[in-house]
C-alpha cells in the first residue's frame, strides 16, 4: 500500500479498495516502526490524523469527496498547525503549539487531507544537510551514512522511504529541490507568491516559498493545486488565477526548447553527474525537444548575493524571538538585556547564530551600501540573464546539485563549503521563478537529480515536462526500501 | 573583508545574542570565510542598476482600515513564558 502514490491511493479510496482509517493506520504504523532508522519526523499527530481519517471517510459516504479527501501526508515543521507544536527545527520553539494555522495547512484541512505529523528540517530551514536540526540529523533512505539534503530533509526522506506519498516544503535557496535530489524523489519550488506564506516560518521572506514533495510529477501537480493561490494574508502573494496542474501533464513535448547553462556545466562538474544529466536531455530529445547551449553569465554571483539577501532578511526576522511572547526563554534573566541574548544564545543554534550575525554585520550602519544594497543590484542582474534566456528557451536543464548525497559530517567544518552544496539552485530564488527537481539516474548507487527551471508562472509546463519524462524512464520508481 | 574581535562584539551586541570567548574566536574564522565570500560581489559592475527587492517588483498593498481579527489575548498569552493581568512579564525595566 505505501509504494502507492497520491493520485493510485485517490483512485483506491474512490473504488472503495481501502478506507482512510486503513490507509491513515497503516502509515502511521509504518512510520512508528521504521523511523527510527531516518528521524525525518520531530512530531506524529495520531489522534488527530485518525480523526480526519474517520472525517474524511464520512465525508465520502455521503458522495462529497475531493482528490484529496483522505489521503494522508506530513507537514514540513516549519507550517505552523494549530494545537500541533510547530518547531522549525530549532530549542527556541521546541514547545512552541501555535494559535492559528498557516494558510497551507488550512489548504490541506479543506482538502480533507490527513497530516500524520511534522517533518524534520535543518533550524529554522537554514541548511543543505538536515545536520542544523536541534531534533537530530535525518538520515538518507539510500545510504546509512549519507545525508537527506536539507533543508526539506525531513520530508524528502519521508517520501523516499515511503512513510507518506507527499510532504509539504520550502525553499529559500534549494531546499526543496536539493534534498529531493538527493532523496531521489520529485519536487517543485514554485514562482515566489504563488503559495501563502502565511504561517510559513519565516527566514528571508524575499526568497522563502512553499512547494510540493512526491514521488511523481502527477503528485506533485495534485499538491500544487491545493497550496497555490492568492492568500490577503501574505503581502507578497501574487493575485493571479490558478490552473488545474493536472490538466496539461500529457500535452506532447514537440518542439519544447531547451536550453543549458554553459556556466553549469563547467569543466568543474563531476563527470558521472554530467553524464546522467547529458543522458536525461537525450530522452527529451526524443520526446521532441531541441536543445540550445545558452548563457547565464552573473550566474557566478548567486551564492555570493544569496549570503549578503539571506541572512540580512534572516536577522530582522528572527528579532522575533525574544523570550517574551512564545518560545524558549533563559532561565533567571537578571536583567531585560541578560534575558534576551541568553535566551538567543541558548535557544539557537550554530548556524542559525552565524546567520543572524552576518546579516546583522551587512545591515550595520556603514555597510549597507556596500553589502544589501549591491547584492540586491548583484540580484536584478542574475534575473535579467534569466529572462534574456527565456526569450530563447522555454525550460533551462542542469543537474540540482554538484554530486550525490554526502557523508554527514563531511561538510560542517567549514560553513562556506556547505553554501556550495547550493550553487545550482540559488540564482532561481534570487530571480522568483519555478524549478523542479526530478529523479535521472544514479552514480554510486545514490540518486541525481535534473533541475528544470520555468518562466515566471510556468508550474504547468514545468510539471507537464518533467511528466512525460517519467512516463519514458523509471528514475522516479527506484526505491530505497 | 576582515572582521575584528571588536567587530563580532560589536554585532553580537546589535543581534542580542551573547558570545563567549571561545565562540567568538571561532565567529572570527567563520565569518571572516563567509564575507570573503559575498566579496565577490564588489567585482560586479552594477552602475545605474537598480535594487531589486520583490522578484516581480510587486509593492505591497493596502486593505481598508477595518478591523478584521478579533481579540485573542488569552490564547495568544497562553503561550507566553510569563504572564500576569494579560501583561508580558520581564525583568524590572525601571528601579
Amino acid at each position: 500500500m505505501h509504494d502507492k502514490t497520491v493520485s493510485e491511493l485517490a483512485r483506491d479510496l474512490a473504488e472503495g479498495k481501502v478506507s482512510s482509517v486503513e490507509l491513515t493506520r497503516h502509515f502511521l504504523n509504518r512510520i512508528q516502526q521504521e523511523d527510527s532508522r531516518y528521524n525525518s519526523f520531530i512530531t506524529l499527530c495520531e489522534e488527530q490524523a485518525l480523526a480526519d481519517a474517520e472525517a474524511a471517510d464520512q465525508l465520502r459516504a455521503r458522495g462529497e469527496a475531493t482528490p484529496w479527501t483522505g489521503i494522508p501526508f506530513a507537514h514540513k515543521d516549519i507550517f505552523c498547525t494549530d494545537g500541533i507544536r510547530t518547531t522549525c527545527g530549532s530549542r527556541m520553539l521546541e514547545n512552541f503549539v501555535p494559535p492559528y494555522n498557516a494558510t497551507v495547512t488550512d489548504n490541506f484541512r479543506q482538502a480533507g487531507a490527513v497530516c500524520l505529523g511534522k517533518t524534520n528540517m535543518d533550524e529554522f530551514a537554514m541548511g543543505s544537510s538536515n545536520e542544523s536540526s536541534y531534533f537530530g540529523a535525518v538520515t538518507n533512505p539510500w545510504g546509512e551514512n549519507r545525508v537527506p539534503g536539507g533543508s526539506s530533509g525531513g520530508s524528502a526522506a519521508a517520501v523516499a522511504a515511503r512513510l507518506v506519498p507527499a510532504a509539504t516544503a520550502t525553499d529559500t535557496g534549494g531546499s526543496i529541490r536539493q534534498p529531493a535530489a538527493l532523496c531521489g524523489i520529485t519536487g517543485l519550488k514554485p514562482t515566489y507568491g504563488r503559495v501563502s506564506r502565511y504561517g510559513m516560518i519565516a527566514f528571508a521572506s524575499s526568497l522563502d516559498q512553499g512547494g510540493t514533495m512526491a514521488r511523481t510529477a502527477e503528485d506533485n501537480a495534485l499538491m500544487l493545486n491545493v497550496m497555490a493561490g492568492f492568500d490577503p494574508k501574505d503581502s507578497t502573494s501574487i493575485d493571479r488565477p490558478v490552473p488545474d496542474y493536472t490538466a496539461s501533464l500529457n500535452q506532447p513535448l514537440q518542439g519544447l526548447r531547451i536550453g543549458l547553462p554553459k556556466e553549469y556545466f563547467s569543466d568543474q562538474l563531476d563527470p558521472a553527474m554530467a553524464a546522467q544529466i547529458q543522458a536525461a536531455v537525450k530522452e527529451y530529445e526524443k520526446l521532441g525537444a531541441t536543445v540550445k547551449d545558452i548563457s547565464l553569465p552573473n550566474a557566478n554571483l548567486a551564492i555570493a548575493a544569496y549570503y549578503v539577501i539571506a541572512p540580512a532578511e534572516a536577522s530582522a526576522n528572527l528579532s522575533r524571538f525574544d523570550g517574551v511572547r512564545y518560545g524558549y526563554r533563559c532561565d533567571n534573566p537578571k536583567d531585560l538585556m541578560d534575558l534576551y541574548t541568553r535566551t538567543r544564545a541558548e535557544g539557537f543554534g550554530a548556524e542559525v547564530k552565524r546567520r543572524i550575525l552576518v546579516g546583522s554585520y551587512a545591515l550595520s550602519a556603514g555597510y549597507y551600501d556596500a553589502y544589501y544594497r549591491k547584492a540586491q543590484q548583484v540580484r536584478r542582474l542574475i534575473q535579467q540573464d534569466f529572462i534574456n534566456a527565456f526569450k530563447e528557451v522555454d525550460l533551462i536543464m542542469s543537474p540540482t546539485s554538484p554530486s550525490p548525497a554526502f557523508v554527514r559530517g563531511e561538510k560542517t567544518t567549514d560553513p562556506v563549503t556547505m553554501y556550495l552544496e547550493d550553487i545550482f539552485t540559488i540564482a532561481v530564488n534570487l530571480a522568483g521563478l519555478p524549478a523542479m527537481s526530478v529523479p535521472a539516474g544514479f552514480v554510486n548507487g545514490l540518486p541525481v537529480g535534473l533541475q528544470i527551471i520555468g518562466d515566471y508562472f510556468a508550474e504547468a509546463r514545468l510539471l507537464n515536462a518533467a511528466h512525460q519524462f517519467q512516463q519514458v524512464t523509471d528514475w522516479h520508481l527506484r526505491s530505497p526500501v | 573583508m576582515a572582521i575584528s574581535r571588536d567587530d563580532i562584539e560589536k554585532v553580537a551586541l546589535l543581534a542580542r545574542i551573547q558570545v563567549d570567548d571561545a565562540q567568538a574566536a571561532a565567529l572570527e574564522q567563520d565569518l571572516g570565510n563567509i564575507l570573503s565570500l559575498v566579496d565577490q560581489l564588489q567585482a560586479a559592475d552594477t552602475t545605474g542598476v537598480e535594487p531589486m527587492a520583490h522578484p516581480l517588483d510587486a509593492v505591497q498593498r493596502l486593505r481598508p482600515d477595518e478591523v478584521t481579527e478579533g481579540n485573542q489575548r488569552e490564547r495568544f498569552q497562553a503561550i507566553a513564558p510569563a504572564t500576569e493581568d494579560g501583561l508580558y512579564l520581564v525583568p524590572k525595566v525601571i528601579e
